[in-house]
């Protein structure tokens, strides 16, 4: 039996289910784009109204508006399409959830076969790192998905997880291989599960973030409509960003400091501006503008949540570009 | 995610102080110099600058990742010199080689750490006299708190023992609690800032880490051949840095016999060549006269003796070559060590012998572990040492007048010296395998190679302020998770009469930090216990949100 021949079947099989599951998200926003303005569940008016109230929207924003005030008898056509289109999105988005379902268990099968394969923790190069990572992110979203209903984040999360599976079988891609002496450490499961589940968690927060600009742009101009009204409210979505951003910059300050204390095992010194160093570092630093952002006026919103996104871009680019065109202490890509 | 969270957290008070809204900070002051001073000071230690400053210490740093750094890769940066002649001497003038130790980029962390102090002193002394202070007094009206819920009391219990059990609840939940005017006042989750403080506290803390590493400090390497040995002398240094405040005499007296390196390469389909086994056996003297003792030395388990670490950062090999002169007499013997140019170990060194007469010696060339010459000249297939050989020019030249001057060892100065040819008028150039020699044309000597040995890098360093780095840095963490897990949180409890003589209990909650959940269930289930403790029905109105 090759494990490892089994491992990357699995994998590649997430990459096409999370497409389709891509593709059902897609549909289910399509279907919400069709949705007229005035077939405004109750719940979400009252969040509209709440919006209103906290983001300091002009009052007299015209769609959501309307939906409070509609009281006159409505259309009975008008009401069953309505209804047809509600089903329709409910049925994609119900699908999407169940295609990820599958994806994620068919890149869990590829993780951990691809560890039992090797016969170590998988998370010796950038192939292994982007698997899990991509995992936990999934992992993380079904949670959400599970306990709060949070479907919203289907459409980019699958689209992450089958850019970040995808590349990972056809660029990333290197074959089993044993450990390099540098990695021979318990440090090395430590500082690199932290590093993946932080970064999994900077992942959704920045997802959440750019969904809240979105948002937050829509309910600036008054009219929230299509699939952005099917999102929680801008400052819900600010929230959600910033727990799970909080989560992550603790954990991100422990990576970085237990890849500190494993350097002075391996390299004898505890920081030495290496490529990889210096990024998490710039990484860290803008988390941090990003928590102080959240408690200072005129930061507070769209400019944290830009700070969030850069955060984010630099915690991807430390990973990817840093691995791939620089070369430093921390080349174990293997490409 | 229910919406009572929301709803309970977007109280004015419930967000944190707004330096915008101090006008102190806003109004442009006319004050004079030391008013014009304490503006200065209030810019600095502002939100809004440490924010600017962070986000410039966030830019700064990048330069230092993408352009090659002195203190990295000295040889990267004088690649780049020569390969930019216009960028190379104007990147050099502002410092781009040294961004880490530029005058700007330790403005901007210093600037940062003024400001932290600035920031964070007046805030210890604010938490000071908070921890002293007790819960704040009752609202008039508590319905008008974010969350708040109401039970009507249906038992003759006097209010008294209705108050003590609300007090025991609290206190159990970890309040502070005070009673007053017959209400109780709650408050919890003090450690939030005390966590916000100790984490930049433990900041600062780590920056006198790093600079008394740095001031008391040194680093050095040395290429050790196997079955040699290095004494910690400044003399058996290849390289060596050390801090400002560093004098020689701290350095350690020991002794390193460097007695054998175990090594072990990929050697199946998958990753070939890649390392996969260093080990190096060595015995210690930790000072002259002293017992010695074996030690292992590995890539993550560096050597620690008398204070300093022992790291194998590299290895190499070194053909071992004895050189006659064209009088017969041996010019040099030894091994020589040459440096690694692929990870199959392809080395490049130069043989030398300066004493060779009548006239001097030098080979150039390549050594190969595992040799192969083709098309693609001599290289190594596989960086163990399978089947040696060694490649190398000749030079000859007249003996050279000694100047003194430090010359490198690993290139060859050709001034002075011309190729070697062989009747053909060709270049001669000589392979070598171990056990064999070859005899220059023209009787100008011979060179013979006896075998191959491995050398060592050792990095033998000292960071003092190590203990205080990682201390502070288990502080910084912790002092993280309390200032953005704890949940400052103040309570009231208030028993009134209702008309009709029935009494009912009021509680009202309010969260102290963004973000916190769970405030309108905790306030419910409060009332609940209360409530039930009495013996009385669930609450009457149900818990009630405040928008």
């Amino acid at each position: 039996m090759n494990l490892e021949y089994y491992s990357s079947a699995a994998l590649v099989t997430s990459v096409v289910i999370y497409l389709l599951a891509m593709t059902a998200h897609a549909a289910e926003w399509a279907a919400a784009r069709r949705t007229p303005a005035t077939a405004e569940p109750a719940e979400l008016a009252a969040e509209a109204v709440e919006t209103r109230k906290f983001a300091a929207v002009a009052a007299g924003s015209p769609k959501s508006g309307s939906a409070t005030t509609a009281s006159g008898p409505v259309d009975r056509e008008d009401t069953n399409q309505t209804r047809l289109a509600d089903l329709k999105i409910e049925l994609w988005g119900r699908v999407g959830v169940a295609l990820t379902v599958i994806g994620f268990g068919c890149s869990v099968v590829g993780v951990v076969l691809r560890g039992l394969a090797a016969g170590r923790p998988p998370w010796g190069n950038m192939y292994e790192f982007t698997i899990t990572a991509m995992v936990l992110v999934v992992a993380a979203y079904l949670v959400l998905v599970w306990r709060t209903g949070a479907r919203w984040l289907g459409l980019p999360v699958t689209l992450l997880a089958a850019v970040g599976n995808g590349l990972s079988v056809t660029v990333f891609y290197v074959a089993i291989a044993p450990l390099v002496p540098a990695l021979h450490s318990v440090w090395f499961v430590i500082h690199i599960v932290a590093a993946a589940v932080s970064g999994a968690a900077f992942t959704i927060g920045g997802l959440m973030s750019a969904l809240f600009l979105a948002r937050q742009r829509a309910e600036r101009r008054g009219s929230v409509t299509g699939y952005l009204k099917r999102l929680p409210t801008a400052r819900k979505l600010d929230l959600y960003a910033y727990r799970f951003l909080a989560f992550a910059f603790p954990l991100w300050t422990f990576t970085v400091a237990a890849g500190a204390i494993w350097a002075e095992y391996a390299w004898g010194r505890y920081w030495g501006w290496d490529p990889k160093e210096t990024w998490a570092l710039v990484t860290w630093v803008v988390y941090a503008c990003y928590l102080h952002a959240r408690s200072t006026a005129g930061w507070r919103g769209t400019r944290a949540a830009v700070v969030a996104l850069i955060g984010l871009a630099s915690f991807w680019f430390n990973f990817v570009g840093i691995n791939l065109l620089v070369s430093g202490l921390h080349s174990y890509a293997g490409i | 995610m229910t919406d009572v969270e929301t709803k309970a957290e977007v109280s004015p008070e419930a967000l944190p102080p707004d330096e915008g809204s101090d006008p102190r900070k806003r109004l442009a002051p006319a004050l004079g110099f030391r008013g014009g001073l304490r503006w200065l000071w209030a810019q600095l230690t502002s939100m809004r600058t440490a924010l600017v400053l962070l986000f410039a210490l966030a830019v700064a740093a990048i330069p230092g990742s993408l352009i090659p750094q002195r203190d990295v890769s000295p040889i990267a940066v004088a690649d780049f010199i020569a390969d930019h002649p216009l960028l190379g001497p104007v990147y050099a003038a502002v410092g781009l080689f040294d961004v880490f130790s530029s005058a700007w980029f330790s403005a901007i962390y210093l600037l940062l750490f003024v400001s932290l102090v600035g920031c964070i002193v007046p805030r210890v002394l604010v938490y000071a006299r908070a921890l002293r202070t007790p819960p704040p007094r009752t609202p008039r009206n508590l319905s008008r708190l974010p969350a708040y819920a109401t039970a009507t009391l249906q038992t003759d219990e006097t209010d008294d023992v209705v108050r003590q059990r609300t007090v025991t609840e609290l206190r159990r939940q970890r309040y502070r609690v005070i009673e007053r005017d017959g209400t109780v006042a709650a408050e919890r989750g003090y450690l939030r800032e005390a966590g916000n403080l100790v984490f930049h506290l433990s900041l600062l803390f780590l920056l006198v880490g790093v600079a008394v590493g740095g001031l008391f400090g040194f680093r050095g390497s040395s290429v050790v051949m196997v079955g040699q040995g290095f004494a910690n002398n400044i003399t058996q240094y290849d390289d060596l840095s050390t801090g400002a405040w560093f004098s020689d005499d701290q350095l350690p007296p020991f002794t390193i016999a460097v007695n054998r390196f175990r090594v072990a390469f990929e050697t199946g389909p998958v990753q070939t060549g890649a390392a996969r086994l260093f080990e190096l056996e060595t015995e210690v003297t930790d000072r002259p006269g002293d017992q010695p003792y074996a030690k292992t030395i590995e890539v993550n388990k560096p050597l620690t003796v008398d204070g300093a670490t022992v790291h194998l950062i590299g290895h190499g090999y070194a053909p071992v070559v004895r050189v006659r002169d064209g009088n017969g007499d041996v010019a040099f013997s030894g091994p020589v060590v040459f440096l690694p140019q692929d990870g199959n170990f392809t080395s490049a060194g130069v043989i030398k012998a300066p004493d060779g007469r009548p006239e001097r010696l030098a080979f150039e060339g390549i050594f190969a572990p595992t040799a192969r010459v083709d098309d693609r000249g001599p290289r190594s297939l596989f960086p163990d040492l399978i089947d040696p050989a060694l490649y190398v020019n000749v030079w000859s030249g007249p003996p050279k007048t000694e100047t003194g001057e430090p010359e490198n060892v690993y290139s060859l100065d050709t001034a002075g010296l011309t190729p070697l040819k062989d009747a053909d008028g060709q270049p001669v150039r000589i392979l070598l395998k171990p056990g064999t020699s070859y005899q220059l044309p023209g009787g100008k000597g011979s060179l013979e190679m006896t075998g191959a040995t491995r050398w060592v890098k050792l990095q033998i360093s000292d960071t003092p302020g190590i203990a205080v780095v990682l201390g502070s840095i288990g502080a910084a963490v912790l002092g993280l998770c309390l200032s953005l897990f704890v949940r400052p949180r103040r309570v009231w409890v208030r028993i009134r009469e209702e008309a009709g003589g029935s009494r009912l209990v009021e509680v009202g909650g309010l969260d102290r930090a963004d973000a916190r959940a769970g405030l309108s269930e905790d306030v419910a289930d409060l009332v609940q216990t209360v409530a039930l403790g009495a013996g009385a029905a669930a609450p009457d109105r149900g818990e009630k949100e405040n928008q």
